[in-house]
């Protein structure tokens, strides 16, 4: 028997009765997927494939690759010390020398933002991953488990989740750290504190997305064939509910680089002399009115940065959803 | 094992009575408990199932029929141990499910397999057709030969009717009825000796509904399958079952063939529930002696005592409320077949209505 | 509940109908990114006081589409109506300023959905929902409201109507919270009644009780009923006339006893052909073969051309022009004759 392909108006006209318009949108697909039948496809496969259709994938893209590399060997765009102050052109306006202007401290901005990529990146990335990570496991355990364990880890997450950023960070980074501390070891005090402080924000986002996916008949249907809890998970529950995780980590990121700064400016964050944009953006407050440009530069290499990732997340979200492939 | 009638069009149901029992459900039952208050403790319970028994024949079609919150869909589910029971057993191959471990328990499964009723929740979106036939020999390594996989997906899309270069697509660019195809492919990758479908063509169009119907009763010809035909739509349920188990309120009132059911019912809710079919046949408007039962049907938390179909039975009498009738061979006019009514003698002489 | 044959008494004699609702060469359609969805291609349809007019479909087929554009409901954007002509009572609806055609909807035209747990408001008793209609279009006071709401509870047979008034959409079951969505669609003494799917989602025994009811109060407001349905079995039961739609047209339109009788569009035969059989017990289920079309393409001349085993070139390319088989009977088929004989 052949049947002509068809598909439902997901993403189709918004009806009161989505039912009556089954037939909508269909028969675009025959084009593309005609005689493919002896290549073996998967849902990353595909995403990747749809990824690189996408210019905003692309924009995306240059723009974190930009940041690594100014994160790796800032030299490469300037030659500058940022640590070389002049305080005798202090606050000085962008001019052909010193195309950013120089701070209150007569330090080069532009070096400074540029030096100052590796740790914002850093801390940001290790926090954003480390939260993912804890949190998205905890939540797939509390959400699919249920029970106590969803109990128990949903008060923790609560008292995490009261616990205000700064004094949270102060108390448990007073404890931690040590006088002479290196430059690695402060980041990753620094990313710690974030990641024990942000975990529960993800943990309650996936749980709730573990609940709206686990009632689905393709998750009973799984447990039918016998499937371990580890792959009813992982292969059924995961891909369905991360993308609320993906789009609100990325927007994390950018959180996460300005609570940075706020730690810095109360001291116990990054000091100098690491350079971060997060310790910029704090001391440029001061002198907003006099100085604008000391603020000015520093929060758009931030938020670009932070667009740059928010971009790339809503990619790889859109990607790995097949239902909304831009055929 | 398998059903030795391989011919193609019969027009006599076969008979599958010398076929040997090879699942047996003996007293079924699942209470699922109501938690209330601040301590969440359990108030109550929901009475889903109770006391069911019945067996299943290799190669026929057990259809389940009732009403929402008979507990047809949950008996699905305990038939898959989808659900642990509260009481009973369930004897495949002379093993009870009920008391094996999970290891043991996973191996079962390749026997009973499931078909679920939504073509639209029960396959996972983010996977190919590919994947979603074959996830069966990934959870079952030694089923099928990795090599030989894809093969095996694609031999078994042709099965159901599906074209196998589609093998790449995702569900939603298939319709209901090619995603219940889908489904059932999934359901038949690992050569189970039981389906349970649980409503599989209800979410379905007519014209696409009977195309499904098709496929499941060439593939039970062709593979000696067992069925557990979940269904509320009674014309379907005919057409397809062997044998007709009619539930009401967690409970099994009559089973018997499908001719014992729907010619001469004995149960006044069986009665009621044929009569209460609309008929598509203008003509017989007005002439059909039409049984309505007044009111819902009571909460399974806490049903009614003595016989669950008193409140809205017509023949109910004082000793309805009192004693709970068996379920038990009981005169039709013509034969005997299970029924769970006090009355079936007056149910049948009279074939009285309200 | 009793279902009184003399109820139909009340019905208009032959000849004493009067026309309530005429729509002429509707079309409608919907724009997304995807492109154009042509959801209703050129339907006509009427309807009489007193009269049962089921439109028969199934999903995709434009029947939820055609009764949500007679009520108003359709969401413009995305929904466009290029083309066509809603008249009720002689004025066109399409061209009413949106006050007019407020005052009709509800008053004048309701209707009753799928869904009723949906289309009730959870957070309001029902009583409250029920009197709101009284107090916005006839101005009642509080309690003057609250008595009609009781009314019409126990019109619809609603026991202990006066203790539960007040209760919640939650605390009643499913027949009953659709009994509580007709009170609410005939509280103000429709002329036109549009009920859509209004059991599907009901167990047998308690769609007809509500199918009773529709009946009963279509008899005694002597309403136009328009029944959308997939349901060759209810459609039976209680239509007069049925319009058959596929794919956005209507393919054949006929009295219910013509229509069964004699099916004259290829179509209809066939799915009156699906339904199981107690003859054809163990023989395979006739199955009209393929799939609705899509309505972003719809396939050029009959759109049913491609599952149709009647179909010639002649179908391909054009779109049948109506042929009258008999009074009130026509099918939009270019070989009507030939499938009416058989």
């Amino acid at each position: 028997m052949t049947e002509s392909t068809n598909s439902r108006p997901d993403s189709g006209a918004d009806l009161r009765h989505p039912g009556e318009l089954e037939a909508v949108a269909g028969g675009s697909a025959v084009a593309v997927a005609g005689a493919d039948g002896d290549r073996v496809r998967s849902v990353t496969g595909d995403a990747w494939r749809e990824l690189r259709r996408k210019p905003l994938f692309w924009v995306s893209a240059v723009i974190i690759v930009v940041f690594v590399v100014m994160a790796v060997a800032p030299g490469l765009f300037t030659s500058v010390d940022p640590r070389e102050a002049v305080l005798s052109e202090a606050s000085k306006t962008p001019d052909g020398q010193n195309i950013f202007g120089r701070d209150r401290q007569g330090y080069d901005i532009y070096s400074r933002c540029i030096y100052g990529a590796r740790a914002s990146i850093l801390v940001g990335l290790l926090a954003v991953i480390g939260t993912v990570i804890i949190g998205t496991l905890l939540g797939l355990v509390a959400g699919y488990r249920g029970g106590l364990i969803d109990s128990v880890l949903g008060r923790v997450a609560e008292v995490f989740f009261a616990l205000p950023l700064l004094l949270g960070a102060v108390i448990i980074l007073y404890t931690i750290q040590g006088e002479d501390d290196g430059y690695f070891t402060i980041v990753l005090q620094v990313s710690l504190v974030l990641v024990v402080l942000g975990w529960p924000n993800i943990f309650r986002l996936l749980r709730s997305s573990v609940l709206q996916v686990k009632p689905n008949d393709y998750v009973q249907a799984a447990r039918a064939l016998g499937a371990s809890p580890t792959r009813i998970s992982f292969s059924h529950i995961l891909p369905n509910a991360i993308g609320p995780v993906i789009v609100v980590s990325t927007i994390n990121l950018g959180v996460y680089i300005s609570s940075e700064a706020a730690l810095s400016f109360l001291g116990i964050g990054l000091r100098p002399p690491t350079v971060s944009w997060g310790v910029m953006i704090s001391q440029a407050t001061d002198s907003m009115r006099s100085a604008p440009h000391t603020l000015l530069f520093p929060a758009l290499f931030l938020s670009l940065a932070v667009l740059g990732f928010i971009m790339l997340g809503d990619a790889v979200r859109d990607a790995l959803d097949p239902k909304s492939k831009s055929r | 094992m398998a059903d030795p009638t391989g011919s193609t069009t019969s027009t006599a149901p076969t008979s599958h009575d010398d076929a040997p029992v090879i699942l047996r459900a003996q007293n079924l039952t699942k209470h699922y408990p109501i938690k209330g208050g601040v301590l969440r403790r359990t108030v109550g319970h929901v009475r889903a199932l109770e006391d069911v028994s019945f067996d299943l024949r290799a190669g026929e079609t057990l259809g389940v029929v009732g009403e929402s919150g008979c507990g047809k869909s949950t008996l699905g589910r305990m038939l898959m141990r989808l659900e642990e029971p509260t009481g009973g057993r369930l004897e495949f191959d002379g093993v009870d499910l009920y008391s094996l471990g999970r290891r043991e328990m996973r191996r079962k499964r390749r026997d009973i397999q499931i078909v679920f009723q939504d073509p639209y929740t029960s396959l996972n979106p983010r996977k190919t057709v590919a994947d979603l036939i074959g996830e069966p020999f990934d959870v079952h390594p030694d089923a099928v030969p990795r090599a030989g996989r894809r093969r095996r997906v694609q031999e078994l899309m042709e099965l159901v009717g599906l074209s196998p270069e589609h093998i790449n697509r995702y569900p939603h660019q298939f319709s209901g009825g090619q995603r219940q195809r889908i489904g059932i492919a999934r359901g038949i990758a690992l050569n189970p000796k039981i389906l349970v479908c649980d409503e599989p063509v209800s979410a379905l169009d007519v014209s696409v509904q009977a195309q499904v119907i098709n496929v499941m009763e060439r593939l039970q010809r062709e593979l000696g399958l067992a069925y557990v035909f979940i269904a509320h739509d009674l014309s379907v349920v005919r057409h397809i079952a062997d044998r007709v188990a009619v539930m009401y309120l967690g409970r099994i009132v009559e089973l018997g063939t499908e001719d014992e059911i729907y010619e001469r019912p004995t149960h006044p809710y069986t009665r009621a529930l044929l009569s209460a079919v609309p008929v598509p046949d203008p003509l017989a408007r007005g002439t059909r002696q039409e049984i309505k039962l007044q009111g819902d049907v009571p909460s399974p938390a806490n049903p009614p005592s003595g016989c669950r179909f008193h409140t809205r039975c017509w023949l109910a009498r004082d000793v309805c409320s009192t004693d709970e009738p068996q379920l038990v061979e009981r005169n039709d006019g013509r034969g005997e077949h299970r029924s769970a009514c006090h009355f079936t003698e007056e149910s049948v002489s009279g074939r009285t209505t309200p | 509940m009793t279902t009184s044959m003399d109820s139909r008494a009340d019905r208009p004699r032959p000849g004493e109908t009067d026309r309530l609702l005429e729509v002429k060469d509707l079309h409608v359609e919907f724009h997304s990114r995807e492109g154009v969805a042509h959801a209703i291609n050129g339907v006509d349809l009427h309807l009489d006081r007193g009269e049962t007019l089921a439109v028969l479909g199934e999903s995709g087929s434009g029947k939820s589409v055609t009764a949500q554009a007679i009520m108003g409901i359709l969401d413009m954007p995305p929904a466009v109506i290029p083309r066509g002509q809603i008249l009720f009572q002689g004025r066109d609806l399409l061209t009413m300023k949106p006050r007019e055609r407020r005052a009709v909807r509800g008053a004048e035209i309701a209707m009753i959905f799928q869904d009723a747990l949906s289309s009730l408001n959870p957070v309001f008793p029902v009583g409250w929902q029920i009197a709101e209609m009284f107090r916005q279009h006839r101005g009642l006071n509080r309690s003057d409201a609250k008595a009609q709401a009781i009314r019409l509870m126990e019109l619809v047979n609603i026991p202990a109507a006066k203790e539960r008034v007040n209760a919640y959409p939650h605390q009643f079951s499913g027949g009953m919270r659709q009994r509580i969505m007709i009170a609410m669609a005939v509280a103000l003494d429709p002329k036109v009644l549009i009920a859509d799917e209004p059991t599907t989602a009901l167990d047998v025994t308690v769609q007809a009780q509500v199918m009773d009811l529709l009946k009963e109060l279509q008899a005694q407001f002597h309403m136009g009923l328009i029944l959308i349905t997939h349901d060759l079995g209810v459609v039976a039961d209680i239509a007069d006339r049925i319009n058959v739609m596929y794919g956005g047209s209507i393919m054949e339109s006929a009295d219910v006893r013509d229509l069964y009788a004699h099916p004259g569009h290829p179509y209809t035969q066939g799915l009156l052909d699906s339904i199981p059989r107690l003859d054809m017990k163990g023989q395979e289920l006739y199955a009209i073969k393929g799939l609705p079309p899509s309505l972003m393409r719809m396939p050029s001349g009959c759109p049913f051309h491609p599952r149709c085993a009647h179909a010639q070139d002649v179908c391909r390319s054009e779109f049948p022009p109506r042929v009258e088989l008999g009074p009130r009977h026509e099918s939009a088929c270019h070989f009507a004759q030939e499938v009416v004989r058989g």
